[in-house]
């Protein structure tokens, strides 16, 4: 008999976590923040208290060195999880991502290793401005030896995370603040552990009228628009789970409904420039024959902007659904 | 000795002095210091006459410092170091012909060629790795060290670092994290005064690093980088402490690299403090060879017949597996995105 509870996206999170730390003693967790309230929402709450603060640690203000020794400890066998409550205060650790983890297996022709997992937040909105909400996503999905995964549903963020922490490659896991409360019904026991060389897009809707592409908050503005468009115009809604590397195989999912629908929609809730929303309309031309280029294409994103603090700005700078709806109409 | 002094090459240098050490590690400080020097030289020949095709960061000059503390570590430790690391890797006991082969970009190399001279491993030694951006390894060794309390083993990790790199801000957080977290992390800094083609004092308001050990609250040492057999007699009771009580180390020794900053020219014609007279003075005055030689002699361990009959064997046999190394095969195409992931399309 299979026992279902509901859980919330942020609940979700913090059961990967528990299970993790119950089941692998290689396993710990370290960043800013994780005693405290504050920082990680919900999604960590009390992690400290019953697995012990050697293997919980909130650590001083070095977001480099942090990293990086979660980096090095993974290269010494364990899977460390070092987590960054915004996106925007990991860039101190570049080095570490871009020159260190994600070209450790390559330069040393896979005899050392940095099997770390990075937990970067998005916590958008709340006039918090420029340096506290950015989706810096697509830096670090340019850079070949690490995988970047953006869980959009409460299975996949708990999926996602134990799939993450289980992969020999480094890995980013980036999880957005807007779904937190986002709740499914969903077994916890015996679920089986994804492999993430293998996973490929979900459907969230299925329809023939547009193939609307997405991840993370973006599949969520995305159902809503939807939901408001005409019910007579449904839609493939295909949430990307993974967003780096993207497998042929995953590509050929998206074509097969953009050959159906011949109209491709990438909604991104970061910059459209050199984004995640350029790259898979780029590879989904790739691969159709050139008697199928005559299809409609479109970018639904952020303004080219840094987020505003004043709350009158802030709203149109959130316009992801809003835009959408305003697409779909015209289309 | 005092600070001055132990920069300055034309000041008198403390009389060797045996110490502890048993005549066997004696003799193994010395072969190790050889076999880095040859080993490097040969390099340098090498790219010389455009045989290695990237550049090389030699350490010829500063054999002691790893040479007398790889007598104290084990193949369970985890080892990092930076650019100039060929002499990392051979005081562990590193494969010269792997390592030939690596900076040839050949097969057989330490990582198939891919890594080349400024990026190397060999984690069957202990050694986990090398690259060239400046203090990038320092805060992995910190987090090895992170494991290894982790794992409650009573393993060390070393982190091998430059007077430049104390100028990296993330290595100011790898000290403070250490010591605030009581790692078993052994700070090396090998401090040869110069970074590139800049003098200490054109970088630094303070010439000794160990400073900032002290703004740290972690113990610190500070040696005649050249003087093999003093290191290895005090760095052998800091290590095993280390092991014991697991906390961090901070050792400063002062050398001097005879080559440039990178490849095989001497670089007296760059920058402002380098010269000729220098560079003459360390080779003559402080080479960590012939100080460890003069041992050997004085405490009657080897004469030095015995002495350059063992160098010339040593060097023949390194020439030897050069002249291997340049028959190895490159590798080939088809290979070019396979480590790229563990799953590699």
């Amino acid at each position: 008999m299979t026992e279902t509870v509901r859980l919330s996206y942020a609940d979700a999170i913090r059961e990967a976590f528990r299970f993790m730390l119950q089941n692998d003693p290689d396993v710990f967790v370290l960043g800013q923040g994780l005693w405290s309230p504050w920082y990680v929402g919900n999604s960590m709450t009390d992690l400290d208290k019953e697995f012990g603060t050697q293997r919980v640690i909130d650590t001083p203000v070095s977001e480099s060195l942090t990293t990086a020794a979660a980096v090095g400890a993974s290269i010494s066998g364990m899977k460390p999880i070092v987590v960054h409550p915004r996106m925007d205060f990991m860039l101190y650790a570049m080095d570490t991502i871009v020159n260190q983890a994600s070209k450790w297996r390559y330069m040393f022709q896979g005899r050392s290793s940095s099997p770390v997992t990075i937990r970067s937040i998005i916590n958008r909105g709340g006039e918090q401005g420029a340096q506290h909400s950015q989706s810096l996503q697509s830096l670090y999905a340019h850079i070949p030896g690490i995988r970047v995964v953006m869980p959009y549903t409460p299975e996949d963020a708990y999926d996602l995370l134990v799939a993450s922490v289980n992969c020999k490659d480094p890995v980013i896991y980036i999880d957005d603040r807007w779904l937190y409360d986002l709740s499914s019904d969903f077994c916890l026991r015996n679920r089986p552990v994804l492999s993430l060389s293998e996973i490929t897009p979900n459907f969230i809707h299925r329809g023939d009228f547009a193939t609307v592409v997405s991840s993370s908050y973006g599949v969520e503005a995305s159902r809503r628009a939807l939901q408001a468009f005409s019910s007579e115009k449904p839609c493939d809604l295909i949430d990307l789970r993974a967003i780096s590397p993207i497998s042929e195989k995953s590509m050929e999912v998206i074509r097969t409904s953009v050959r159906k629908t011949s109209k491709l929609v990438v909604v991104d809730a970061a910059w459209a420039e050199c984004g995640i929303s350029s790259e898979i309309i780029a590879r989904v031309f790739e691969g159709l024959a050139p008697s199928n280029h005559s299809i409609c294409v479109k970018r639904v994103t952020l303004p080219a902007a840094p987020a505003p603090c004043a709350s009158s700005l802030e709203s149109v700078y959130y316009s992801l659904e809003r835009d959408f709806l305003t697409y779909l109409e015209q289309l | 000795m005092n600070l001055k002094s132990l920069c300055d090459p034309f000041a008198p240098i403390d009389k060797p002095s045996v110490g502890s050490l048993a005549a066997d590690e004696l003799v193994k400080l010395h072969q190790l210091m050889c076999r880095i020097r040859f080993v490097e030289n040969r390099i340098a020949i090498g790219r010389k006459e455009g045989l290695i095709g990237g550049p090389v960061h030699l350490s010829v000059g500063q054999e002691a410092i790893p040479s007398a503390l790889s007598l104290y570590l084990n193949s369970d430790d985890a080892v990092y170091g930076a650019h100039r690391s060929h002499s990392h890797v051979l005081a562990l006991g590193g494969d010269v012909y792997k390592l030939f082969c690596e900076v040839l970009g050949k097969i057989d190399g330490l990582s198939g060629g891919l890594g080349g001279s400024m990026h190397l491993t060999d984690p069957s030694c202990g050694f986990m790795g090398s690259v060239p951006i400046v203090a990038a390894t320092v805060p992995l060794a910190v987090g090895s060290a992170l494991a290894m309390t982790l794992k409650k083993k009573n393993n060390i990790a070393v982190s091998y670092l430059g007077d430049g790199a104390m100028e990296e801000g993330v290595v100011h957080e790898a000290l403070n994290f250490a010591s605030q977290f009581s790692l078993p992390v052994l700070f090396v800094v090998e401090n040869n005064l110069y970074s590139s083609h800049m003098h200490i004092s054109q970088r630094q308001p303070g010439t000794s690093m160990a400073r900032f050990a002290d703004a740290n609250c972690i113990s610190s040492a500070v040696f005649d980088g050249n003087n093999a057999a003093l290191m290895a007699d005090q760095m052998r009771d800091i290590i095993n402490d280390m092991r014991r009580n697991h906390k961090p180390f901070f050792m400063e020794a002062f050398t001097y690299r005879w080559y440039g900053h990178v490849d095989w020219r001497d670089d007296i014609d760059v920058g402002v403090f380098r010269s000729k007279a220098e560079l003459n003075a360390w080779k003559e005055r402080r080479d960590p060879i012939k100080r460890i030689e003069d041992l050997l002699i004085s405490e009657n361990v080897m004469d030095s017949s015995a002495i350059a009959l063992g160098k010339s064997h040593l060097k023949t046999t390194i020439d030897l597996l050069w002249d291997k190394a340049l028959d190895c095969d490159e590798p080939t195409s088809d290979t070019l995105l396979d480590h790229v992931y563990f799953f590699s399309k």
